[in-house]
């Protein structure tokens, strides 16, 4: 746990009777405090490339009256800097006053160990680690082309001190191992990638030789994709694997579902809540309380707990995911979902991890009944236009299907859809929900947050497929 | 505000004196002051402001060919001095490679030229709201416009980039930059476009009503849009977008994709890649250019390069470490392009959308969908159909596939080249692409 005020001139009660002063005429703020330790190992075309370490430490300040914020932040945790950014805040907001008295929660759940993971393993055996990938590999034969394999880790403290004097505290570990290989064969050359992580120690994921299966299913989806054939191009059937497909949820309804663009009503979605948006089988849930995944957080960056967020229940729309500012302005409670990527960033309503729940029925089922469409797998990135509801994915494996049986393996196509008529396209739900391996981030107004996807298989009867062969 | 360069200078020897001290025999460092304000509006009235002060310095240190980096931004010494040893642990125990050193001292920038990239003027944040509240005015004229939101950045830089080979070299630089976003809404359905407009200096800004206008403009134009049926159709790739084309490019063309083999113009220096009408050039030196420099991220003097003349690739972009491994000398190009831009073409937009009956114009596209190794390109894209040379109808939920390879030999370009941002395209054609629709 970092002691932010040590090596400072200014302690705990000092900084707290500055925030409460500030905030006395505001609805809401706080300042936040973080630490931020991170590493990146990354071996690349046999070498290790480059061995990095960071350490960020800074506070934003924020003070919220009615719908406008005011924020200041700086790396410098002083006396003077901290009355800079005070006189700036009260400036910004001179003529304003409110209050808003809606404690934080308390709890007294944990969703990950404070352990800070840089440490827990050596760095010489996260070097050797990435040689091993390399040499493991390059031994499946002279088709292997390029090997790079990365570590990831980083340890976060935050601290947020509010103006009644309440302070909130959290410890957040966090690693991704991912592994890539082009394969090249005949003059074509392929990419496989994957990776694993969460909350927890390195070892956690890649012990017992696990790190070979990471190895292994790269090896495998490069491999495919050199069979690949042109994709077809136009409107069919799409049947989606389970886990990390999930970024379709993410992308078409995610987004729009998240408090500040329904309380703007820039949301496709803004005008739907208690109404059918989906097929009646259809379930999708927000989750920040998993044990150790990716999106989990014990509080969120405003110091609310989070919590298990009910989306949409079997179709019908039920809420959207809040922050502290637009779950005040629409009447309601924060979801524990305010998010921000650093110190150096404002709090906005984000995903943690998004899920879809498990219907009834196989994924065979769904295929043979398929005469002509896709069966994607693995997808690359996303991403959605939230007001017009267009969103976009990009598959990295994926299959033709041909009168209900799996045929030969297409190359890599966007596919596009409408994010609120979607979800009224899926006709079957999967009894097979997977977790992804725990490697997403989602992008929004320039800020990364890690997220999780979960899904089962699902048959969607129509999206376009944007392929090369008509 | 901005904290002078000796300041930077203190930190950036000290840095590089310590590591010596501690067992570096090379060391390379970039210390770096930022302060930015920003104004956010929406709906006309005041929704977000913001001040940052941030400091950084990056490190690398090497013992012969081994080397390790820490970035932090708490510039305290006796953090640096916590940081600088365990940077200098790291370096210990990472393996060699033979190829890790500092840029050859004969290529390093000898002198740093006033390319007027730094305008003092301070735009206070009352002037800003002003600006804004113009902005949005104009921009919510239509009562189709139903949200607008925009944005005024301003940010000054100071940086002071040394090596311990007597490189040190450093200056301010400025941006203002102004957004708007509006939403239009016709029977239920909603449509979002935006303006945008960057500049080191203030004066040169695009004036408020005219952000506003363009915006409100495109968001209306996009109402209503149809679903098309799949086919094959020449695409037309406006202003705002063509220049992802040279992105594509520049990737494709890093010595990194080349030296690792992971480029679909691997093997195609001195090749025809493009019509031999198409020149590319980078050029760092433009006056007040928003990717202008002196030298580039390693202290490399960086001139004007043609990467592409007469539709034949001339030069990849070349740093120190992967230029070693492909055994070129650095071009000044780590950290990639400067100001590059494809030079004009010949026919007038008009003349382009006249070309051909018909023709898809894209104004927008969605996804990540380019592979640099394969060179395989499928993205969603949203804009217009083009009939007898006019815009007739909104088009949207569609992708459009191709291959770079086969896309770049058939582009035509117009000739209306702006310089707006750091990498800049006429409007132009590709023919014969897949679109997927219904």
């Amino acid at each position: 746990m970092s002691n932010f005020f040590e090596e400072t001139d200014i302690d705990t009660s000092q900084a707290e009777a500055i925030v409460t002063e500030t905030l006395k005429n505001c609805d809401d703020g706080e300042l936040y405090l973080e630490n931020h330790k991170s590493e990146s190992i990354v071996l690349d075309d046999n070498k290790i490339k480059s061995s990095t370490y960071n350490s960020d430490q800074g506070y934003g300040f924020r003070a919220v009256t009615g719908e406008v914020v005011a924020y200041s932040h700086s790396n410098d945790i002083s006396k003077e800097s901290l009355r800079k950014s005070s006189d700036n805040l009260k400036d910004t907001l001179k003529s304003k006053k409110g209050t808003y008295n809606h404690e934080i929660p308390k709890t007294n759940s944990k969703y990950y160990e404070n352990i800070n993971p840089i440490e827990s393993k050596t760095f010489d055996s996260k070097i050797d680690l990435l040689n091993s990938v390399n040499n493991y590999l390059r031994s499946k034969g002279s088709i292997v082309n390029q090997v790079t394999a990365n570590f990831l880790g980083e340890h976060k403290s935050i601290e947020i001190i509010r103006s009644d004097n309440q302070v909130l505290k959290d410890d957040r570990p966090l690693v991704r191992f991912n592994v890539s290989v082009v394969l090249e064969k005949d003059g074509k050359k392929e990419t496989g990638v994957y990776g694993v992580g969460g909350r927890q120690s390195y070892d956690d994921y890649l012990k017992d030789g696990s790190w070979k299966d990471v190895c292994d299913e790269a090896f495998r989806i490069a491999n495919v994709n050199l069979e690949s054939k042109p994709a077809p191009a136009g409107e069919m059937k799409v049947v989606l694997g389970p886990g990390w497909p999930a970024i379709l949820i993410h992308e078409a309804i995610g987004h729009g579902l998240e408090g500040d663009f329904n309380r703007k009503k820039t949301s496709a979605f803004h005008n739907l809540m208690g109404q059918q948006v989906a097929s009646e089988g259809v379930t999708i849930v927000d989750d920040g309380t998993l044990h150790q995944r990716r999106g989990s957080l014990t509080i969120d960056d405003e110091g609310t707990p989070t919590e298990n967020t009910v989306l949409i229940e079997n179709g019908i729309l039920k809420n959207y995911m809040q922050d502290r500012l637009n779950a005040r302005l629409m009447g309601t409670k924060s979801t524990g979902s305010g998010r921000r990527e650093s110190y150096k960033h404002v709090v906005l309503p984000r995903m943690r991890n998004t899920m879809m729940l498990s219907g009834k029925y196989s994924q065979d089922e769904m295929i043979s009944s398929v005469d002509k469409g896709i069966f994607a797998v693995s997808f690359g990135g996303g991403q959605v236009d939230i007001t017009s509801g267009k969103f976009v994915f990009n598959c990295t494996e994926a299959y033709e299907i041909n009168n209900g049986k799996i045929a030969s393996p297409i190359k890599g196509a966007t596919l596009i859809g409408d994010g609120p008529s979607i979800l009224k396209e899926v006709s079957l739900v999967g009894n097979d929900m997977k977790l992804d391996p725990g490697i997403g981030t989602c992008g929004k107004a320039g800020q990364g947050v890690p997220v999780g996807v979960a899904q089962p298989s699902i048959l969607i009867n129509k999206m376009t497929v944007g392929g090369t062969k008509l | 505000m901005i904290r002078d360069q000796e300041f930077l200078k203190d930190i950036a020897s000290y840095c590089i004196e310590n590591s010596k001290k501690l067992g570096a025999t090379d060391v390379g460092v970039k210390v770096i002051h930022s302060v930015s304000e920003n104004v956010s509006f929406r709906n006309k009235k005041l929704d977000e402001s913001n001040r940052a002060d941030s400091f950084a310095v990056n490190l690398t240190t090497y013992i012969e060919k081994k080397k390790s980096s820490i970035n932090s931004s708490d510039l305290s010494k006796s953090n640096l001095e916590k940081l600088i040893e365990r940077c200098i642990d790291a370096t210990k125990i990472t393996p060699s490679d033979e190829n890790n050193s500092l840029p050859d001292k004969d290529l390093m920038s000898k002198e740093i030229r006033d390319l007027n990239l730094y305008d003092e003027t301070h735009y206070p944040n009352d002037k800003k709201i002003e600006f804004l509240k113009k902005v949005e005015e104009t921009a919510s004229k239509d009562e189709k416009i139903v949200n607008t939101e925009a944005g005024f950045t301003e940010n000054k830089t100071n940086f002071i980039l040394a090596n311990s080979n007597g490189f040190l070299g450093g200056y301010k630089t400025s941006n203002f930059s102004s957004s708007c976003v509006a939403v239009s809404r016709i029977n239920g359905a909603m449509e979002r476009d935006y303006e945008f407009g960057s500049t080191r200096f203030l004066q040169d800004m695009m004036k408020p009503d005219e952000i506003g206008n363009i915006a409100a403009d495109k968001a209306i134009k996009k109402l209503g849009p149809k679903k098309i049926k799949s086919e094959k159709i020449g695409v037309i790739f406006d202003k705002r977008i063509s220049k992802g084309i040279l992105s594509t490019l520049a990737s494709a063309i890093s010595a990194s994709a080349i030296a690792r083999g992971t480029s679909f113009l691997k093997d195609q220096i001195n090749s025809e890649v493009f019509p031999n009408s198409i020149n590319i050039i980078d050029d760092p030196k433009i006056e007040k250019g928003l990717g202008s420099q002196n030298f580039d991220s390693e202290g490399v003097e960086t001139n004007s390069l043609k990467l592409v003349e007469n539709g034949i690739l001339k030069n990849y972009l070349i740093d120190t470490y992967y230029g070693k491994k492909l055994n070129l000398k650095s071009n000044g190009r780590s950290g990639g392009t400067t100001n590059l831009y494809f030079e004009n073409g010949t026919l007038s937009f008009k003349d382009l959308l006249n070309s051909e009956k018909k023709f898809l114009y894209i104004t927008e596209t969605i996804g990540h969908g380019g592979n640099i190794i394969t060179g395989d390109y499928s993205v969603g894209a949203s804009g217009f159909m083009v009939e007898d040379g006019e815009l007739t109808y909104p088009v949207s939920e569609i992708t459009i596939a191709g291959n770079f390879k086969e896309m770049f030999k058939n582009i035509t370009l117009a000739n209306d080249l702006e310089m707006k941002y750091s990498t800049n395209a006429p409007t132009l054609l590709i023919n014969q692409m897949t679109v997927a629709g219904k």
